[in-house]
């Protein structure tokens, strides 16, 4: 290997260090309007009337619009959302009408002349009353919404979707066990604090092209949903991205765009930009949803676990366009990497007054994860035995079936909770640095794949240029993950030639193929697998020239740092620049052409699931990995400080260590922050903290020593053997912490996050009873 | 509103300007200057995106009154590099890894430069609290904190 595996310098990087990087907020055009959002003061009301008529007359208002002007819903999974509200609000901040005008002091000034008359409804704040049966709806029409084949709502209730697992048989699995455990865990919202909140402009040119500049992970899923709301032709809709100042799912699938489009469409010819306020990302972009699980597990004596059901709640907000594609995921991944015979699990996602719940790094499996690894320690400690030894016999391993019976091969899982196990020395005892504090080490393990339709396709296209460098067109987004450095490093490898030689181009659906998404750590593994077959199209044209050129077999020929040679003759070589425009003869004629190399790849192999078991290959491969955590706990003051993590992961194939590296550091520290601090602390519907100053992430005083080593065992169809990784490295993380605060201090928080009052509370409340 | 004749320098260019009353030196830098590489990732002073240098010391630009910068000197992302030779943190930010999206990159640099401009040889504490006041979500803040170490190394020789 030349470049893949080598810590290249990331292709992104002098552009972000001197300022030169241009995010969207940072641009400018003539005569462009900003828009301001007419929000919702109520979680859930009926709007009675609603007149703009004095926000219009206001000097410097371009347009006020509102809900009834733009009826079409739409959805990647769930068509449960219009542009605006009409008919009635979900939730505190649901967007009832905007306002364009020449500055946002003035769309601001607009919003307070719009008049909204609402008349209040019984809001549902706990996904336990939302799912009860007399239960007020919150959206009376669920079952008139348009939904993608694989998800089941349950028509007349606020569960958006119920996803069953049935594998073998619980009841006779429970028999055969000598131990019951039945264990609660309960998540919170939390949030996902990109740096840079979500932002869009929007022009519809005076000949009806739509031009969208947006910060969003996917721009061809934003191209293809504002084509079907606003009714227009997908090839007069054009989606361009540049940087992007963070992620994390919540520019995932389309966001803001339509409330800029719908106003950009109202004034034809104007740049039409929105940038939310951090107060307002908090409390009115998306989230990651609340959870309640519950699982009952039977365990033999040796620590064979032999039957576990399971009950996962999702608090999934006010619109569930991407609930319910997460409880889905949850559903068919819901005992964590291990081999069960018997499974029986029920996965709902319910509506609720909350802020709406969206894709969040980890996509439900850090929120799975947190029950699923606590509850796993209670069950060894329980029977005697260790956590790793409870991960190692029941972990998946080479032939072992999921969940899906899904049967899985080149599995390391067993490896990374081993090399935990080493690294964190989990069989040391620590001195703690104070008398009044006690220390502890935990472990916890995690998978996750891609959750994709089947179907999800990846395209990539190079150009040879005429002097033997490259373009590389690719849609996938670099959210900061260095995807599009990893995706340089893959076709430099593969054409033999210098990374510089590879220049990627922004993505712009005019240009640049088609790319289903960036989410769910597939782009390395999806991208990668088009970027090859792309790469290996270029190769293939190169030496049909070459061949019909030198008179040699195809055969015969191979291509190595940009030079053609004859295998039987070294001295017989020409460079590939000589092709790059076609094959040109010495009299100077010449056939074929330009050489432009096409990939494309869909996964193999993987089917909707069955409609009341859940089996079947839910994604195109799993991911594997483990965390370790070191943490004092202060008894004085229940203070959690985490020492050490260890972050051990089955990558495949790492195609770039620093970057890689990057990813499980950053998702680490994501992962101690939603373990120690984060949370959305809604009162009513109302967030409580929609500051940096209330809602704590962690800064660089608050990390851990963070040791990460990658398993590499590859993958049979993954770009020279690589895996998923971003998302995976953040999931066993806050469970690891729990478990150590529980090794530290005997006592359990099963409540995310692990507060210094709940510890507090639980050490006074365990010394009382004993 | 009043407007304000200020002058001052920015990196290291003589400037005047007129500036109303309520416009911080985020919004003029932004607005007025066409200087984009200083980010806002909040407006109140809570993330650090928008960190400059004025009068040698980091400030969150979010926080100073555009009037307020009359006789100073202010140094921004853009005033490190000259032409294609990067300053050297710059570089040990691209050599170490030490960004993702980089939205909050420009701020952190500038913190690390009013850093090593008091604290030529920091130590780790000295650097991580040198950008406490600088949120970032992607990185885990380890690499960054390497980048300064190794800048750091490099400016003393």
């Amino acid at each position: 290997m030349k470049v893949v595996g080598k810590s290249v310098k990331r292709i992104d990087g002098i552009s972000k260090v001197t300022g030169e990087a241009k995010y969207v907020g940072d641009m400018k055009f003539e005569g462009m309007l900003y828009v301001k959002i007419k929000r919702s003061p109520f979680p859930h009301a009926k709007i009675l009337k609603l007149d703009t008529s004095k926000a219009e007359s206001l000097s410097g208002v371009e347009a006020v619009i509102t809900g009834r002007d733009f009826p079409n819903t739409t959805g990647l999974y769930m068509a449960d959302r219009t542009v605006f509200a009409i008919d009635k609000v979900r939730y505190i901040g649901d967007a009832v009408a905007a306002v364009a005008a020449e500055s946002e002091a003035i769309a601001e000034k607009a919003l307070e002349l719009i008049e909204v008359e609402y008349n209040e409804l019984p809001a549902l704040f706990d996904p336990m009353e939302s799912m009860k049966k007399d239960a007020p709806l919150i959206h009376d029409k669920l079952h008139e919404y348009d939904h993608a084949v694989f998800i089941h709502p349950v028509p007349h209730t606020n569960i958006s979707e119920h996803f069953k697992l049935r594998k073998g048989n619980v009841d006779e699995g429970f028999e055969k066990t000598d131990f019951i455990f039945v264990d609660e865990f309960s998540v919170p919202m939390v949030h996902h604090v990109p740096l840079e909140t979500h932002v869009c402009i929007a022009k519809m040119n005076l000949d009806g092209q739509l031009e969208v500049l947006s910060s969003c992970q996917s721009p061809f899923a934003v191209r293809q949903m504002l084509g079907h709301i606003f009714d227009i032709p997908l090839n007069k809709v054009t989606v361009k991205v540049n940087n992007i100042g963070g992620g994390f799912g919540a520019k995932a699938g389309l966001q803001i765009e339509p409330m800029v489009v719908a106003l950009a469409k109202t004034i034809p010819g104007r740049s039409i930009r929105l940038e939310y306020t951090r107060e307002e990302e908090f409390q009115c972009a998306v989230n990651r949803q609340g959870l309640r699980s519950r699982y009952k597990t039977g365990v033999r004596k040796d620590g064979k676990i032999i039957a576990q059901e399971i009950t996962y709640i999702w608090d999934a907000g006010a619109y569930n366009d991407y609930g319910v594609n997460i409880s889905k995921t949850a559903g068919y991944s819901c005992s964590g990497p291990y081999d069960i015979e018997n499974v029986k699990a029920d996965s709902y996602c319910v509506y609720t007054n909350h802020p709406v719940g969206c894709a969040y790094r980890g996509f439900g499996m850090c929120e799975i994860h947190w029950g699923i690894e606590q509850h796993l320690d209670i069950i060894a400690e329980k029977i005697g035995i260790s956590p790793a030894e409870i991960r190692t016999i029941n972990g998946l391993k080479d032939g072992s079936l999921t969940v899906t019976s899904e049967k899985v091969e080149n599995v390391g899982y067993v490896d990374c909770v081993k090399r935990v196990k080493e690294l964190l020395e989990m069989d040391k005892k620590e001195i703690p640095t104070k008398p009044y504090k006690l220390r502890g080490k935990g472990m916890a393990g995690g998978y996750k794949g891609p959750s994709t339709p089947p179907a999800a396709a990846s395209t990539a296209i190079i150009y040879l240029l005429e002097d033997g460098t490259f373009n590389l067109q690719i849609s996938c987004t670099d959210i900061g993950q260095g995807s599009h450095t990893a995706l340089a490093q893959i076709a430099a490898e593969e054409l033999s030639v210098d990374f510089e030689k590879i220049h990627v181009n922004v993505p712009n659906t005019d240009y640049t193929p088609y790319e289903w998404q960036t989410v769910g750590s597939r782009t390395t593994y999806s991208t990668g697998n088009a970027v090859i077959r792309a790469a290996r199209d270029v190769k293939k044209q190169l030496l049909n020239y070459a061949a019909q050129d030198l008179q040699i077999a195809i055969e015969e020929l191979f291509i190595e740092d940009g030079i053609i040679y004859s295998k039987k003759d070294p001295n017989i070589k020409k460079s590939i620049t000589e092709y790059a425009l076609g094959l040109i003869y010495s009299d100077g004629s010449g056939v074929g052409g330009p050489i432009i190399g096409r990939g494309i790849f869909i996964p193999k192999g993987i089917t909707n699931l069955d409609l009341e078991t859940g089996q079947g290959r839910p994604v195109n491969h799993w991911t594997f990995g483990a965390h370790g955590a070191e943490v004092e706990v202060d008894l004085e003051t229940g203070e959690v400080d985490v020492i050490k993590m260890i972050a051990v992961f089955d990558v495949g194939r790492v195609i770039n260590p620093a970057t890689c590296e990057g990813q499980v550091v950053g998702a680490v520290i994501q992962g101690v922050g939603t373990a120690l601090m984060e949370e959305m602390i809604l009162k009513d519907g109302k967030l409580l903290n929609p500051s940096f100053v209330d809602y704590k992430i962690p800064t660089a005083k608050d990390c851990p020593k963070i040791i990460t080593e990658f398993v590499e065992t590859p993958l049979k169809d993954g770009p020279y053997g690589a895996r998923g990784v971003g998302e995976p490295a953040m999931i066993p993380a806050a469970p690891a912490i729990a478990n150590a605060v529980y090794d530290a201090t005997g006592v359990r928080i099963t409540s995310m996050p692990i507060t210094a009052e709940k510890v507090l509370k639980a050490l006074k409340e365990k010394k009382g009873s004993e | 509103m009043e407007n304000y004749k200020i002058s001052f320098v920015i990196n290291s260019r003589k400037k005047e300007l007129e500036v109303p009353a309520n416009m911080t030196l985020l919004e003029m830098l932004r607005e007025k200057l066409g200087l984009t590489g200083t980010k806002c990732g909040c407006g109140g002073g809570e993330c650090g995106a928008c960190t400059v240098i004025m009068n040698n010391k980091a400030v969150n630009s979010c926080l100073v009154l555009a009037p307020e910068v009359d006789d100073s000197e202010i140094f921004t992302v853009e005033g490190l590099a000259q032409g294609r030779e990067l300053d050297v943190i710059q570089e040990a930010f691209v050599e170490n890894s030490a960004l993702q999206c980089g939205y909050c990159t420009p701020g952190m640099i500038m913190s690390a430069k009013a850093l090593l401009t008091k604290n030529p040889n920091p130590t780790d504490e000295e650097i991580r609290e040198g950008i406490s006041g600088n949120l970032c979500r992607c990185t885990g803040y380890e690499k960054i904190v390497e980048a300064i170490k190794c800048a750091a190394e490099k400016m003393r020789g």
